[in-house]
């Protein structure tokens, strides 16, 4: 398993909210837990079973937060072998969630 | 005095050689190889039928058993090489060259063979283009095809899987050549002739029926939520944008969630009656549901496939089915209608490059093309209008003068790949592996699937590229790193510019399009696994075993 974790600037604070949960640890796929935290902008805890890959996970978690601009946001992510695609896809699942809940 | 019948002359000779070793029309299993070294002359150019379905496997099981100090130097031109026989021959001296269009299964071995030295190959074909040789300077002397049943005058029934069978035929039977065809029963009378008996001049009862694979059964329970994103994207940012009525699908899980989508996602968006409703395609079990919900005008197949015989039979207003009720395929007549009357082809490949060429040699792997090359290439002899062409030439021809102003179409030619294959292989390259290969086998030139200049637009789970809107060899440069993902292509794009061409509609986001990526889950499928699929098929469809895990 390797660790990694990034620390991100954001402007977009959602409101008050239950933790979400997205995807699955199994093959190929993971888990994103977003959470509401007390800090400014965004963390990002990852735990994922395949090695060597944090320059491509920091590309990832910085499109992430281009596209979204969370603050007060943890992120933590079980990763299984999910490719980039399935990364950005369940992220992106999570956050529509959050603003979802931000709306009502 | 010119004997301007050299070729029948021979002929006879052969057919005598044959009759004086007592061998009749209807031939048994064991007189197999008596009858093929009574035939066959060195240097011969033979015809192995090895489709992509069906196989003529006895016969070339029987073509190995030959005496090589007899028969030797063969030309093999035939289609696929799909089994271990097809190569064999080449490592026991009977054959020396082959010509061919597909290797699939066979594709490694074959790298080392022609490194080797073991072999000497003249080109790798399309399937319409070496059906078309067949006819020019590539005529087989003698032909070994496969049907399902013959009658005592040769007359053949192929039953759903006609396949290759008459274009090889007609090659060689009207050219003095032989045909040979090993059959898996012999009737008084055939449900109905599929090649006329006077064309056949053996027919062999093989020890068993003809192997069959079934290739174009896709699973959907392995459809991943990726696959139907790009499938949304597809659908809403591709086909109906352009209003696509007549396609191609290629082979693979990308293509059988489009289909899977369409009584779903296409449905919801009000497209029924807008697209897809004319196909070159085989029949594609994931095409069930779509057909079920009334998206589906017709199909013209090049082969059938395993299990869909029933629901094929019951279902003629869609499929091209003989008096007898069954599908009557025709893979060059089929490969034609793709080329000629589609206005778009979408499928997937291995490498993208920088330019958009696509390849799905790798190193080590001599794969070939099937038909794809010719699905996937705009039709320069085409000369009909409809809506998808006009609009994708309109794209392509926009604001340019000169020899390109003049009005007219272009087919869409799709390419759906996600930026990493398995084991994070990007699918996004500098260099194809094809030049690297080409310069291993010493071939003329790179083998290339689908040349950059006819792919109009780059699929990923990323977005769209669309090409045709590309003027410079930057934009598109920019285009396909700006759905490359985090491959290393896709990570050194010009951030400014691949926003640029996004401002421009050349790239396009699932945002973009109003995609809510949430929606992009397995419950979007019109069916989740095989049950679903013999469910919505009314239980006419009959899955292979190896497909039935309830």
């Amino acid at each position: 398993m390797e660790k990694l974790h990034f620390d991100l600037t954001g402007q977009h604070m959602p409101a008050p909210f239950a933790p979400v949960l997205v995807g699955v640890v199994g093959s190929g796929n993971l888990e994103v837990l977003l959470e509401p935290t007390a800090a400014a902008g965004c963390t990002l805890d990852i735990t994922t079973s395949a090695h060597g890959f944090a320059p491509i996970w920091q590309a990832v978690v910085e499109d992430f937060q281009a596209r979204h601009g969370l603050t007060g946001v943890a992120v933590s992510i079980n990763d299984m072998g999910a490719t980039p695609a399935v990364v950005s896809l369940r992220l992106d699942q999570a956050a529509a969630a959050l603003s979802m809940k931000a709306r009502a | 005095m010119h004997n301007w019948h050299s070729a029948a002359d021979n002929r006879r000779a052969r057919l005598e050689r044959a009759a004086s070793l007592g061998v009749k029309k209807v031939v048994t299993a064991d007189a197999t190889t008596t009858l093929l070294t009574a035939v066959l002359e060195p240097f011969d150019r033979v015809c192995i039928e090895g489709n992509n379905q069906k196989q003529a496997d006895f016969l070339a099981r029987c073509l190995t058993q030959l005496d090589p100090a007899q028969v030797h130097d063969l030309h093999m031109v035939q289609s696929v090489l799909a089994l271990p026989e097809h190569l064999d021959v080449f490592e026991l001296g009977i054959a020396s060259k082959l010509d061919f269009s597909f290797s699939g299964p066979q594709g490694a071995r074959l790298a080392k063979m022609v490194s080797a030295g073991q072999l000497q190959i003249g080109a790798i074909h399309t399937y319409l283009e070496l059906f078309s040789r067949y006819f020019v300077d590539l005529t087989p002397r003698v032909s070994l095809v496969c049907a399902q049943a013959a009658d005592a005058h040769g007359n053949l029934f192929t039953g759903p899987n006609t396949e290759d069978t008459p274009a090889i035929v007609e090659a060689t039977a009207f050219k003095s050549g032989i045909v040979i065809a090993q059959v898996n029963e012999l009737m008084d009378t055939l449900p109905r002739v599929d090649i006329p008996g006077d064309w056949v001049d053996f027919v062999v009862l093989a020890p068993k029926p003809h192997a069959i694979e079934p290739l174009f059964t896709r699973d959907p329970a392995q459809i991943s939520e990726i696959q139907v994103l790009m499938a949304m994207l597809a659908i809403k940012g591709i086909y109906a944008e352009y209003g696509v009525q007549r396609l191609n699908h290629g082979i693979g899980f990308d293509t059988a969630a489009i289909e899977l989508l369409l009584p779903t996602y296409a449905e919801s968006l009000g497209l029924k009656g807008k697209i897809c409703s004319h196909w070159a395609l085989n029949p594609h079990p994931a095409l069930i549901p779509a057909i079920e919900a009334g998206w589906v005008q017709s199909v013209h197949s090049f082969g059938s496939e395993l299990g869909m015989e029933n629901y094929i039979r019951q279902r003629p207003d869609v499929f091209f089915t003989g008096a007898d009720g069954s599908l009557r395929s025709n893979r060059a007549l089929c490969q034609a209608a793709g080329h000629y009357a589609c206005d778009m082809f979408i499928g997937s490949t291995l490498q993208i490059d920088l330019n958009g060429h696509s390849s799905t040699a790798t190193l080590d792997r001599m794969t070939g093309f099937g038909g794809a090359p010719n699905m996937g290439a705009d039709a320069r002899g085409r000369r009909h209008a409809s809506p998808a062409w006009l609009k994708a030439g309109e794209q392509a021809r926009r604001g340019r003068s000169g020899v390109s102003a003049m009005p007219r179409g272009q087919k869409l030619v799709v390419q759906t790949v996600e930026t990493f294959r398995e084991h994070m292989q990007p699918a996004f390259v500098d260099k194809l592996d094809a030049w690297q290969l080409a310069e291993q086998a010493h071939m003329a030139i790179p083998p290339v699937m689908i040349y950059g200049d006819d792919v109009t637009h780059i699929l990923t789970e990323e977005g769209i590229a669309n090409l045709l809107l590309c003027r410079t060899d930057e934009e598109r440069e920019q285009a396909i790193r700006g759905v490359a993902g985090y491959t290393p292509v896709g990570l050194a794009r010009d951030k400014r510019l691949v926003e640029n061409l996004r401002d421009r509609g050349i790239i396009t986001r699932a945002e973009d399009l109003g995609i809510d990526k949430r929606d992009a889950t397995r419950s979007l499928l019109a069916a989740r696994n095989m049950r679903d699929l013999v469910r919505a098929s009314g239980g006419l469809y009959d899955p292979p075993k190896r497909f039935r895990n309830w």
